[in-house]
């Protein structure tokens, strides 16, 4: 809304008549007659004009939050977070960061100290169920390649937490399949699809993809259309190239599996 | 007189495979098992069939081109795949929806979860053994489909949500017919209950059935119906109302034991309480845009990470989106898939079971495998 009326009333006028005036000049001079003062009236015109509409627009009645621009959330510190401060009175200095975002708050925590920390959130601050586990890559960046994120609910207040652990490529972190059953899945997920190793894991092993199959997919470096994992596989039975064998191409021309 | 050779009973274990193409398993899932005799010892769960990389196909969309690919995840409750991507996505651009939008959005989502109930009894009656139910529960999920279609043109893959509202306003008479459907529906919910609720043959096949305490339904991070099936009140619509749910009276139905049976009831009731959801939401439907001003590139501000969750009809589907400094695309997106998560729960809900009870409780934990393998 706000954007169209800064783009549209002063500025216009004044960039219209600086190039025509100059390149129409030689040939029409009757065109002369409504320069400067015109102008400059026309001018002031219209910015009377956008500034009484403004002035009408702030003093209307305030509009309907789904009129107005999108207000997107901003960060701010954590660190009065109840839980944020349990943890760093019991074990100082393992909050490394505490950001709250959009109503949620992240706590960031050294990767080697994720089961004392999770144990203690999950015996002590009562939470006990653990909604979600998920990575992040982050190619590029120095600290550690992926970020671990865990994603937690305590019921009696409905309150939810988020932790989050930098890794570095091919650093284990300790899984917590111990604390709650149910990250199970989600690790083995986190592993198949990242190539996080999960320390103490009951069973890690490829869960969407099957085994054997080459690479981590969700990983920044993966290539969006695949890579050639019949090659890899059965290096002696698939060309390079990709593809079947071509002597089977020939015969299975025409029947899609 | 020699009793029989004990050694021919004697067998120790057999190791057989159930699915992934079996109709009972409602999608490609395939079921490792141990088998003692008819009694399961040990089943894993393989999954991954149907993989098909839909959080890599995110990162390289822009916001609004994610949420087609959101109806293709529960393929049997597209509406409310696409509610959670919305609300989500509202939720990290600031963006505040008109009413209207909210209440056409919750009866498109109440809509939803009742057909997708449907499917579930449909399915769930017809691997039990009762194909009646399922004649009776696709009439009404057809009338259901049909609005879906008078509304967006699909009746599966609905692509029915935008972010800041809904794409269309709702059709002439489109409110009426909705109402006659939503008016007539505890009827046919009565239907359905006449042929299961006190059946023998059901009872004797859900009662006791894949049991699950409060504690471990929680341990396993169950959500939905299977959750509260086992005694937990839990419902994202009123733990975290999104949309417009705090306007809206109604209860979360629980179970008690933590059974198949329990869980019937449960999903039975909610069904109920969809009904009266949508009469709610059609009697107060406001007037307004059904639009909230975008802007035409949906652009995050700085980078951040949030969660959105709603309650879909298999439980808490989240979306953990990751945005970048003035990024037009997820830099991550993570679905959290209920049906993925309550099917962890598998292997200790058939313990000591017998075969056919697998069947019983992989319906009665309503999964799909879209969701699951995504």
């Amino acid at each position: 809304m706000s954007d169209d009326k800064e783009i549209t009333p002063p500025e216009t006028p004044e960039t219209e008549d600086a190039s025509p005036e100059q390149a129409a000049a030689p040939e029409t001079e009757e065109k002369q007659p409504l320069s400067d003062e015109e102008k400059a009236a026309k001018i002031a015109e219209a910015k009377a004009k956008a500034a009484a509409k403004k002035k009408a627009a702030e003093d209307a009645e305030p509009k309907d939050p789904w009129e107005e621009k999108p207000v997107p959330p901003v960060h701010e510190d954590a660190a009065d977070d109840a839980d944020a401060e349990a943890l760093n009175s019991l074990m100082p200095g393992v909050v490394l960061a505490a950001d709250r975002y959009a109503g949620d708050v992240t706590l960031t925590v050294p990767s080697d100290r994720i089961i004392e920390v999770c144990e203690f959130l999950k015996n002590d601050r009562a939470f006990t169920f653990l909604v979600d586990l998920t990575a992040i890559d982050w190619p590029e960046r120095e600290e550690g390649r992926f970020d671990v994120i865990y994603w937690m609910h305590r019921f009696d207040d409905s309150k939810r937490l988020r932790l989050r652990a930098v890794v570095a490529d091919g650093e284990p972190i300790a899984s917590v399949v111990q604390i709650w059953k149910t990250a199970n899945w989600m690790e083995r997920e986190v592993f198949d699809l990242f190539g996080i190793i999960f320390e103490g894991h009951p069973g890690l092993e490829r869960i969407l993809t099957w085994e054997g199959f080459n690479g981590h997919p969700l990983r920044k470096d993966f290539p969006l259309e695949g890579i050639d994992t019949g090659a890899a596989i059965y290096p002696d039975v698939y060309p390079p190239g990709g593809g079947p064998p071509p002597e089977e191409a020939e015969e299975s021309e025409g029947d899609a599996p | 007189m020699n009793g029989p050779d004990q050694s021919l009973f004697d067998v120790e274990e057999m190791e057989i495979n159930f699915g992934p193409q079996h109709p009972a398993t409602h999608g490609v899932l395939r079921v490792k098992m141990k088998l003692d005799g008819e009694k399961i010892m040990e089943a894993k769960p393989i999954i991954g069939y149907l993989h098909r990389g839909t959080e890599k196909l995110f990162e390289t969309m822009d916001f609004p081109q994610c949420i087609p690919h959101t109806d293709r995840m529960d393929y049997v409750a597209a509406a409310t795949n696409n509610q959670g991507f919305c609300v989500t996505m509202e939720k990290l651009l600031g963006v505040t929806i008109p009413p209207r939008a909210a209440y056409i959005r919750m009866i498109l989502a109440e809509l939803q979860r009742l057909a997708s109930h449907l499917v579930w009894l449909a399915t769930h009656a017809v691997d039990i053994g009762a194909i009646t139910p399922f004649f009776y529960t696709f009439r009404e999920r057809d009338a259901i489909l049909d609005l879906f279609e008078e509304y967006c043109g699909a009746r599966l893959t609905l692509n029915t949500m935008k972010i800041g509202g809904v794409p269309f306003e709702l059709p002439d008479g489109w409110l009426d017919r909705c109402s006659e459907l939503v008016d007539g529906f505890n009827a046919h919910i009565d239907e359905y209950e006449s042929l299961l609720t006190e059946n023998r043959i059901w009872k004797k096949r859900t009662i006791g059935i894949g049991v699950v305490s409060a504690e471990e339904a929680i341990e396993w991070g169950l959500t939905g119906p299977p959750l509260r099936g086992s005694g937990v009140k839990w419902d994202i619509r009123k733990v975290f109302p999104y949309d417009r749910y705090d306007e809206i009276d109604f209860e979360i139905p629980i179970g008690k034991n933590g059974d198949t049976y329990d869980r019937y009831r449960v999903r039975i009731e909610e069904m109920r309480q969809s009904v009266r959801i949508l009469r709610q939401c059609l009697d107060r439907l406001p007037d307004g845009p059904e639009m909230a001003r975008v802007p035409k590139v949906l652009r995050t501000k700085e980078p951040g990470m949030v969660y959105g969750s709603v309650e879909a009809p298999k439980g808490e589907l989240g979306y953990f989106i990751v945005a970048t400094e003035k990024g037009t695309a997820p830099y991550r997106c993570r679905v959290r898939p209920p049906s993925f998560i309550n099917l962890q729960a598998l292997p200790a809900m058939v313990e000591g079971h017998l075969v056919a009870d697998l069947v019983a409780i992989i319906g009665t934990l309503d999964i799909v495998l879209g969701e699951i393998d995504r």
